[in-house]
């Protein structure tokens, strides 16, 4: 997976946006995530849907970043959430006690229903 | 890479890499495969190959400061049970600025901010980790997590 791939799409619905991430995201890809999700959080979606469907694996730069995100858009009364992820992912977010902390659901329609 | 066994049964991989995070994937790929032939449950090779991730970066990021060119060494070591449980052993070694083992701590996960969850993930998924300055300088994190019971995976 190069680091391109990282950002596999994204999709405007109803005034939010979809981000659908993709490979591993780690130190050496968590900057680039950062400046994508800026791009797009600037744009003021009232609701950040972010697909981990294809995200292999995830470490604490990248859920700093997610961190980050959510804070921003949290200041402008925006909603995010994180939709499909993986074992491994999940993993990570239960460890940092993130899981918490984030909206979460199976499926993009989910997230935007809630 | 460099692959060694003893007697005893015990193996081991050694991995000597640069500090360019683009080779955290190479060592994550080796130290998952090892942890699945050791036996660990899927979610403890998740949470091995994560805690050694995070010890990287946090070679590369505060030990090397971001430059990418210094020495980083791994050693996986399988533990072959006949004396004790069986696990893996993992030992990094680098050549980067030295820091008081005592004030390597996680921090207070009620304050949910970006940045230093990396030690925390190091200490909640390992059951040993120990940190030593070395005398030839850099430092020297030691991790060990043993291979659960069936009875406690389940439980």
């Amino acid at each position: 997976m190069t680091s391109d791939s990282l950002v596999k799409d994204v999709q405007e619905r109803k005034g939010g946006a979809i981000v659908v991430l993709a490979g591993e995201i780690d130190y050496n890809q968590s900057h680039k995530l950062l400046v994508t999700l800026n791009e797009v959080v600037e744009k003021r979606p009232t609701r950040l849907v972010i697909d981990l469907a294809d995200v292999e694996h995830m470490d604490s730069s990248g859920l700093g970043t997610l961190v980050k995100i959510f804070q921003q858009v949290n200041a402008y009364k925006g909603k995010m959430a994180l939709v499909a992820m993986n074992d491994r992912v999940r993993n990570a977010l239960e460890i940092t006690r993130l899981d918490q902390f984030f909206a979460i659901h199976q499926t993009v329609d989910e997230a935007f229903e809630a | 890479m460099t692959q060694e066994s003893d007697q005893s049964g015990s193996r081991a991989v050694d991995l000597s890499i640069l500090s360019d995070p683009k080779n955290l994937g190479v060592v994550r790929a080796a130290a998952e495969k090892m942890a699945r032939q050791e036996g660990f449950a899927p979610s403890d090779v998740d949470g091995i190959v994560l805690a050694i991730d995070e010890a990287l970066a946090n070679v590369m990021k505060h030990g090397y400061e971001g430059r990418k060119d210094r020495d980083i060494h791994i050693r996986l070591e399988a533990l072959p049970g006949n004396q004790g449980r069986l696990g893996l052993q993992v030992t990094l070694r680098d050549r980067g600025r030295q820091v008081d083992p005592t004030c390597i701590k996680g921090r207070d996960l009620k304050d949910v901010r970006p940045g230093g969850l990396g030690v925390h993930i190091i200490q909640t998924v390992m059951d040993h980790v120990e940190y030593r300055c070395l005398e030839e300088g850099g430092m020297q994190l030691r991790m060990v997590k043993y291979v659960r019971d069936p009875a406690e995976t389940t439980s």
